[in-house]
Formats: C-alpha cells, structure tokens, sequence
C-alpha cells in the first residue's frame, strides 16, 4: 500500500505543482522517490508533528496542497488539535496520512497500533476519511483527495498487501468484493481479505454472504449502502479498528432509525485500556483479538440464529 | 469593547499596541480592499486571546467600519473572543497557544517558493513560550534559514497565573533564541522608534528568522492596570473606563 501511495502521488504531484509532501522523519525505502523527484516540494521536518501539521495548515492555506505522512497515531492523535484547529477549522487542504493500520506494525506494540485513529479523525469537522482494503483503492484514494481541495485522512496499512476485487470505479461508494444477498459483511481495510475467507466459510454451509468494501468513512453514502443491504437479513460490519467511533458505529448511527432494516452486528478489536500488547505479527494478533477467520465466521453464525 | 463586552485580556492586548500600531502603519505590506492578495505579508497572531486589539487595529486600518467592533463578543458576532479569520484582515483563527507559529513557518515556506518576497510575522506572548510546539518551530526555521519569518515575543513577564519567572522562568530567554540560530533583537516593546526599526530590518542579512524579543508592561498606559495579573481577566467598570480613557488620552 504504501509503495502504491507514494507512485501515486508521485503521478499527481508531476501534473500538479502545488502538491508538497511533509514527513516526520519516517519513510525510509518508501518516500524516497518523490523526495528524489521534487526536492523543493519535500520536507523531513524531524520528530515534530505539531510543527509539522501547522506548518502544512500554512503552506496549505499559501494555495497549495499538502501531503503529511507518518505512522499510525505519530501525524493524527499527537497533533490532533493542529488538525482540528489549524487544519479543520480553516478548511486547509492538508492530507494526513498514517501508514500502520490496526496491528500493521505487529510486534512494534501497541504505541505503533493504530486502532482508534480512523474513528477520531471521523470526529473533526469537515475531513473526508479513507480507509482502503487494496492498493488499487489506495490508488483511487490518494488520486481523488490530491483533487478534493479538502482535510482528508487516508489510512493506509503496510506493504504486500493483495488486489481483493475489480477496478474501483467510485471509491466514493461501497465496492462489492463478492456476492450475496442474505448475508453482507461491510469491511473497511485489509481486513476485508478476511471477509472474504469467511464468506467462502459461510458459503460451504449453505449461506449466501456477500463482501462490500466500505473505503469512505466520511461522508458515508448512505443511501448506496441502504441499496446493498436492502434485501439482506443480516448485516455485518468488520474492521481493524475499535468499535467505537469507526465502521461499526458510523453505519449503526446512520441506520438507526431506518424503521425496515436487518440487524447490524459489529466485529471490531476490543479496547485495552490498562492491558499492554503482546508481540505477534499482524495475523497472530488478529487472531488473538477475534478477528480470525472462524471467530469471524462463529460470530456471524451466532447473530444469524438470533434472528 | 471589553467594557461594553465585559471581557477578559485588555491588559496583554495593551501590552501589544505598540507592537501592532507599528506592523500596521508602517511594516506590512497589506491592502485592506484586496485582504486575499497573493503577494501580502502575513501576520499572524499567535496570542490569540489578545483579540479586541486586533481587531480595533483592523478597524482603523480599515478592513472593515469602527461601528462593527459594537458586536464583540455579541450574540452572532463574527468578532469572537478569540481571534477568527471570519474578520476581514485576520489570517488564522488562535486562541489555543503553541498554534501560530508552525502556521506562520507554514506560509513562510510558501511564500519563499513562491519567491514572491513576502515576509510573515508572528506575535507569541511570553507565556505560550512554555509550549512544545513552539520550541519544534524554533529549532525549525533556523535550518531551514527562514529569513522572511520574524517571531515578535511580547515579553510583559505575567502569564495567565502568576509571574513568568515564578511559573516557568525562560531566562536567559535571548540566550536561547541565539542558540537555536535566530536573529536576536531585544527592544523596548514601547519604543515605536526601535520597533520599526528592527521590523523594518527583516529580512535579516545573515539569512537567520529574526525574533524580536519586545520586554513590554502588561496593561500599558492605565496607571491600575499596569503589571496586574488580575487584569488578564477583569473587565473594567465604568468609573474604572472612564479613568482608563483619560490616562490613555482617548
């Protein structure tokens, strides 16, 4: 994902001269091909993200569009009221992007998961948030907010990550992965090659499971999601994020007082406060959370016999 | 207006009317028929608190009428108490210190490539020297050889509870700003003539970002006011106005 963002913005930043990128000292083996190609457009500006993202609020509201990268929690929470103030609050087109999301960075701990950002940065007004499953819709997502003239969050994972489905053609609407109307699991992130593994589970035992990647957070298009579940009897959602603030909450809270409409059950990382994490790949940690892909499967089977 | 408002900060805004009386008549190259022009300076208020200056400033520049300052702080007002850029002649909203310098290097970076000669200035109260972000900028546009950017510290030496070297003491304040690689100018914040001067100076030939460190009186020119924490917050009676006014000669 990350080699796919920077191709990508490297491409945009070729036909637009405006666009700068800012990192905090984080990017090895991945930012060095724009640095290379547009030097007076790239800053390291060190371990600083508040400078950092009031630097781009300025350089973005001097008319330009301005790029911030870093992992995980490092360009969001640290400088979370630059963003909301400086950014936010003046409109500035500034693009924060986190690299890491979930347990990307596995073993690293829980300073390096990612698990409440996508649900924050939702909260601050007037940002668009991405969270891609693939690099061809991290592709389509770094294209479409290098335009959008607005704040934009773009949650990118790690690297290697596979193609889950066809072209992207709207990343603004839900993609579908896979097929099925009794059952639609809406998945944001990788995690969606999860989805798929436990549609095909579901399938061997007689259910028709569909997979519909949700990539903009905000603003949901709701009515394209009311579209892709109206004949379903069960929806779920499924992200490597907490449940709060994220998919699960942004869908149950636009649905909620639909007065027709199938249940909706969230499968999402559970908090731990006061606990550290424990090392493990991404996977091993996935697992250990009850997002594998039979945890993912029992718990669909149980909310379908609570219908 | 903070009378009329019954507001809170005149004695950190009278601390800086020099300072803003001399950016405005005789340092920025700003147009109030075209705030938006590409080629302006920018000057960014980081102590945003200190806002009913600003705003009067703006006024008799003439971004907008006298009469509109009637609204500070009213009921639908864009003239909030802290300073927002829905005021013509306002670049950024502050209010939450630590935020105007990062923006102010911001526009600084972007006018050098623009190689427009805009120079940018950003006013920092002394007691939102004691925040992080800050400091990431100082070390920042140094390195970066920033000589468009020029920090103005209204150093009046009270904070918000008590006194700047009871609460966190920033002595020896120039020695730091020199060893971070800035431009150093340590001035009477009330002497208009030394103000222009060393204003008018930026960019600094040596290249470096000037900081001119301005040792000022909070609530400057009314006999109780001057060097009073509590008028960081009172708003004055109308007996205590009245007395104001006559010692300021309004």
């Amino acid at each position: 994902m990350r080699t796919t963002f920077i191709e990508s913005l490297s491409q945009a930043a070729s036909e637009n001269p405006d666009i700068w990128l800012l990192c905090g000292d984080l990017g090895y083996s991945v930012l060095e091909p724009f640095a290379a190609k547009f030097p007076d457009r790239f800053i390291n500006v060190g371990v600083a993200e508040q400078n950092m993202a009031g630097m781009a609020a300025g350089i973005a509201l001097s008319g330009k569009t301005v790029f911030i990268y870093s992992i995980g929690n490092f360009p969001t929470l640290r400088c979370l009221e630059q963003l909301r103030n400086d950014v936010c609050y003046h409109g500035a087109d500034v693009k924060v992007v986190a690299v890491g999301a979930g347990y990307a960075y596995g073993s690293q701990g829980y300073t390096h998961h990612a698990l409440e950002d996508a649900g924050i940065m939702s909260m601050l007004p007037g940002i668009e948030v991405f969270v891609p499953c693939d690099p061809m819709e991290v592709r389509a997502a770094t294209q479409l907010i290098a335009a959008s003239g607005k704040p934009s969050y773009l949650r990118l994972s790690r690297q290697g990550e596979p193609n889950l489905g066809a072209a992207v053609s709207d990343l603004r609407k839900p993609r579908t992965l896979r097929e099925g109307r009794d059952v639609i699991i809406l998945a944001s992130g990788p995690i969606a090659s999860r989805a798929l593994e436990a549609a095909g589970e579901l399938a061997l035992r007689g259910r028709e499971v569909g997979v519909v990647s949700v990539s903009c957070l905000k603003p949901l298009d709701e009515s394209a999601i009311r579209a892709v579940m109206r004949d379903a009897s069960l929806i779920v959602t499924l992200e490597e994020h907490i449940l709060r603030g994220g998919l699960f909450s942004l869908v149950a809270s636009a649905f909620a007082g639909d007065a027709r409409r199938p249940p909706i059950a969230g499968i999402g990382i559970p908090e731990q406060g006061g606990k550290t994490s424990i090392a493990g790949s991404r996977e091993a940690l996935l697992d250990a959370a009850g997002l594998s892909v039979p945890a993912i499967v029992a718990r669909i089977e149980q909310s379908l016999a609570k219908r | 207006m903070v009378h009329a408002a019954k507001a809170s900060h005149i004695g950190g805004c009278l601390s800086m009317a020099d300072i803003l009386a001399v950016l405005y008549t005789r340092i920025l190259r700003i147009d109030p028929a075209e705030p938006q022009s590409p080629g302006r300076d920018r000057f960014v208020l980081s102590k945003g608190h200190a806002t009913a200056i600003m705003y009067a400033t703006l006024a008799e520049c003439g971004f907008f009428s006298l009469d509109e300052l009637g609204t500070y702080c009213r009921d639908g007002s864009i003239f909030t108490g802290h300073v927002s850029h829905a005021v013509p002649g306002v670049e950024v909203s502050t209010g939450s210190l630590g935020h105007g310098l990062p923006i102010a290097i911001g526009m600084a970076l972007a006018a050098r490539s623009r190689s427009a000669g805009s120079r940018v200035f950003c006013l920092l109260s002394d007691g939102e020297c004691d925040e992080g972000s800050n400091w990431e900028g100082i070390l920042f546009a140094p390195h970066h050889k920033l000589s468009n950017l020029c920090v103005i510290v209204d150093f009046n030496k009270i904070q918000s509870f008590g006194s700047v070297a009871e609460v966190l003491n920033l002595d020896p304040f120039a020695a730091k700003w020199k060893a971070f690689g800035w431009h150093v100018e340590e001035i009477d914040g009330h002497d208009v003539v030394a103000l222009e001067r060393v204003l008018g100076a930026v960019p600094a030939p040596s290249g470096r970002p000037t900081v001119v460190i301005a040792h000022t009186v909070k609530g400057k020119g009314v006999s109780f006011m001057e060097n009073k924490l509590e008028w960081h917050y009172r708003s004055p009676s109308d007996e205590l106005l009245a007395q104001a006014l006559a010692e300021v000669g309004a």
